[in-house]
């Protein structure tokens, strides 16, 4: 890395579904928030949780583990709430764990390989590798619209 | 001068200065003869022509000028008062609003109103506008000739001034006619060779079509010209003559007695300039009688209160936050609740108190008259009635009765259709109201009122009513409802059916209302406003179009109740009573569990089924928590678990996310921080 000072970074957000590590581009994230009373919203789609009061706003939330139709670790303590703004969309995302933020040089992300085909891929928008570590770059818009 | 700074309080008051103008203008078409009503709509003029010209809106300035010059020869008792010159100055008027709202919505505020410019100016002249649609004519047609003088050209103050003054020295003033040949090709050409002989042998004052007209050749083959001259009028016919493809020039010398004698009338009159020179008008209003007929006038001297404008973001963020502090204050009465130490309840009590009053006066001061939104009408149904050869007036009542901002903006457009239905389908001809033997003139009143939490607006005519065969008729062809249902329905039913969509009971579609989307249109915003409406209506006697309204929409009473766990809201508006009933008094129909109450069958609404909340193990109450709820004329009741009771919430949406969600209208914030559905009851009958 010798040109390390001429490279372009990306601040992410990373986060743990099950095994897998995911990121989101801080720019987006707007907080993160311990689990806190979830209102259940009847006759919504089952990966919206319902809503919860951030600071006096009401905020609906997503888990990201059944969007992704993932199943969730049993460990419930190191659950959070990345509050994610996209346009003037406000909406709280269910991980198992935000655990960093990191710089990634944008060298280091790399499309999405065709060949994992599993129900996520629609909704990454790029890999990014560090050292031995996989992160996976979530596509935002993909994920907020509900048509797929 | 930097004018931006100024611009919204320019608008603001402009618009004010246009309504001002607007009622005095109906109210002079009632007492014509009340020169008082002029002298309030001279001053409004005259302050917007000010003001639009020190903003530099100069074609606002000037089409006020010329409504300005006929307005004053009509306090001069020059022109009487007809409908007819109502008219035009109405279309100024309407001119100006139209002007006023583009450069609030950032235009220039230029218009082309050539038209009504040049009616006001043959109005200002003694002419009599032809009836009506003064506004079809064409502008470039030249002014008809007077009766009282064989002049073909019509002058004004100044210009009569300057060719009086002229004769006085020795000059002569004359009015030359100069038509061209029919085979003419270059108009433009001949009228610049006539204009540079006149030129040169004196001063032309003012010519017909106007100069720029006849530069672009918008003329047959005739002008006129008023000139002073030193020349004689064969001289100057002559040298006119040599003008090719001029085939006749008339020279007539200008009687100047003929209206010297008007000057004389007048003769403390200012001279008056033509256009833009602003402090030669300065009329002489404060010596006007203060003399005033109606006690709405008296309302609106703005002498009455003190007042100061505050910019409605302004008090839409003062509400936010005093919305945050409701939700704190619920949070702390539970806290206290639960400490129950006595000096802090006692505080959360006070407090609770000072902030209740706090919160009238937010709302209160969110509040705007229904003028707002009333005071267009009159204009509209002026118009409706010359529009269409009927005879109606509109009686507005309770205009100052207060509605919350949110839901006046709203509420505009559908008045503006249950009027015009009023009039165009409701009021009859005059010749059949004759035979039907009603005053020949229908009435339209126009109601505000408060009632409890509500406002009431109501539209009354004494038309034709509403015909309950041709409804029922076109609601079967329409495929409204079927013809089985037809028989149980009710007078009102029956009547609320022309709200359905797709229906119009027109036979004749006019350009007013008929197209048939209108009135569901406007049943779907009322009810969006958490209002409703319902519909009266006797045969030939009349209809009336009631509309309720919930005061504001931020802050609402709702009764909270439980079921499981969930805590869910229900507006207090739509709830009737509370009951608890036995499983034995549960009946079946069709599949519908009801109930008898008070002797009307109610269907039951199980919400936990609605709302597919998750219960651990099945619940089997001899007793059941209802909630009777209403929406019109229907009952339905909503069974819960149990009440937890009566709170005024604040309103929040569920965000961009979450849209349409069945049977929900919103969320709110409890006392315990977490967030409680309210019920949209319409959805669930």
């Amino acid at each position: 890395m010798t040109n390390a000072v001429e490279q372009k970074f990306i601040k992410v957000i990373v986060f743990q579904l099950a095994d897998k590590e995911y990121a989101i581009p801080v720019t987006y994230v707007r907080g993160i928030e311990k689990l806190m009373h979830i209102t259940r919203v009847p006759k919504t789609v089952s990966y919206v949780k319902g809503v919860i009061n951030l600071r006096g706003v009401v905020t609906p939330i997503i888990d990201l583990r059944e969007r992704f139709g993932i199943k969730g670790s049993d460990n419930e303590d190191n659950v959070r709430i990345i509050i994610v703004q996209l346009n003037d969309m406000e909406v709280g995302f269910v991980v198992d764990s935000a655990n960093d933020v990191l710089d990634i040089p944008s060298s280091a992300i790399e499309p999405q390989p065709e060949v994992i085909g599993s129900l996520e891929e629609e909704f990454i928008s790029g890999v990014a590798k560090l050292d031995k570590r996989l992160l996976i770059l979530l596509h935002l818009d993909k994920v907020l619209n509900p048509n797929k | 001068m930097e004018v931006n700074q100024y611009l919204e309080m320019f608008i603001d008051e402009s618009k004010e200065h246009l309504q001002a103008c607007s009622e005095h203008l109906l109210e002079l078409e009632k007492n014509p003869d009340d020169l008082a009503i002029v002298g309030e709509i001279f001053r409004s003029a005259h302050t917007l022509k000010g003001m639009s010209a020190t903003m530099g809106f100069e074609d606002l300035a000037d089409l006020t000028h010329k409504m300005e010059n006929v307005l004053d020869a009509i306090r001069n008792e020059k022109i009487h008062v007809t409908p007819d010159i109502l008219d035009v100055v109405f279309e100024s008027v309407d001119h100006l609003e139209e002007m006023v709202q583009d450069i609030a919505s950032g235009g220039d505020g230029k218009r082309d109103v050539q038209s009504t410019v040049e009616w006001l100016k043959r109005i200002e002249a003694g002419e009599t506008p032809p009836h009506h649609d003064a506004d079809t004519e064409k502008a470039t047609q030249a002014p008809e000739q007077t009766a009282t003088t064989n002049l073909k050209l019509v002058y004004d103050d100044f210009e009569k001034t300057v060719i009086s003054q002229s004769v006085e020295q020795g000059v002569k003033a004359y009015e030359i006619s100069v038509t061209l040949r029919d085979d003419c090709l270059l108009k433009a050409a001949r009228v610049f060779m006539v204009f540079e002989i006149l030129e040169k042998n004196g001063d032309v004052i003012k010519s017909s079509p106007t100069v720029e007209k006849l530069e672009e050749e918008q003329f047959d083959s005739l002008f006129s010209v008023a000139f002073i001259s030193k020349e004689s009028a064969s001289d100057l016919q002559q040298k006119l003559m040599k003008v090719s493809e001029v085939d006749v020039v008339e020279v007539t010398e200008i009687d100047v007695a003929a209206f010297k004698e008007v000057i004389e009338e007048k003769p403390a009159e200012p001279v008056k300039k033509p256009e833009n020179v602003e402090s030669a008008t300065v009329p002489a209003t404060p010596a006007q009688p203060e003399k005033k007929t109606s006690a709405a006038a008296k309302a609106s001297t703005p002498a009455a209160s003190k007042t100061i404008r505050v910019n409605i973001e302004r008090l839409d963020i003062l509400m936010n936050l005093f919305e945050e502090l409701v939700i704190d204050r619920g949070r702390l009465l539970s806290i206290a609740d639960e400490v129950g130490h006595g000096e802090l309840s006692e505080t959360v009590e006070r407090m609770s108190r000072t902030m209740g009053d706090l919160q009238n006066i937010i709302l209160t001061m969110r509040m705007v008259p229904v003028e707002t939104v009333f005071n267009r009408f009159p204009k509209m149904v002026r118009q409706i009635s010359r529009d269409t050869n009927k005879k109606i007036t509109l009686e507005v009542i309770g205009a100052e009765t207060e509605l919350d901002r949110t839901v006046i903006d709203e509420i505009g457009d559908p008045l503006v259709h249950l009027i015009r239905n009023s009039c165009d389908h409701g009021i009859e001809k005059p010749e059949v109201r004759r035979q039907k033997g009603k005053p020949e003139e229908g009435t339209v009143e126009l109601r505000a009122y408060h009632s409890g939490n509500y406002v009431f607006i109501e539209i009354e005519d004494d038309g034709a009513g509403i015909n309950r065969d041709k409804v029922l008729e076109k609601a079967i062809s329409k495929g409204v409802i079927t013809p089985e249902t037809a028989g149980s329905l009710t007078d009102k039913q029956i009547n609320e059916l022309i709200l359905a969509s797709g229906f119009s009971t027109a036979d004749v579609v006019s350009d007013l209302s008929g197209r048939g989307v209108g009135l569901d249109v406007v049943k779907t915003t009322i009810e969006s406003l958490g209002g409703n409406i319902s519909i009266e209506s006797t045969q030939d006697v009349g209809s009336t179009f009631s509309i309720q309204l919930p005061l504001t929409l931020s802050i609402i009473s709702v009764m909270l109740v439980e079921i499981e766990k969930e805590i869910y809201a229900i507006p207090l508006s739509s709830i009737i009573e509370t009951s608890i009933i036995r499983s034995a008094d549960i009946l079946n129909a069709h599949n519908q569990k009801v109930i008898d109450f008070r002797g009307k069958v109610v269907p039951l609404v199980f919400l936990e089924e609605v709302f597919e909340v998750p219960r651990n193990e099945a619940v089997d109450d001899e007793f059941h928590s209802v909630v009777i709820v209403r929406k019109g004329e229907k009952l339905a009741g909503l069974v819960v678990d149990s009440f937890i009771g009566q709170q005024e919430i604040v309103l929040k949406s569920l965000g961009d996310y979450l849209t349409n969600i069945f049977a929900i209208s919103g969320a709110t914030i409890l006392g315990n921080g977490k967030v409680a559905l309210i019920i949209d009851c319409n959805a669930l009958m």
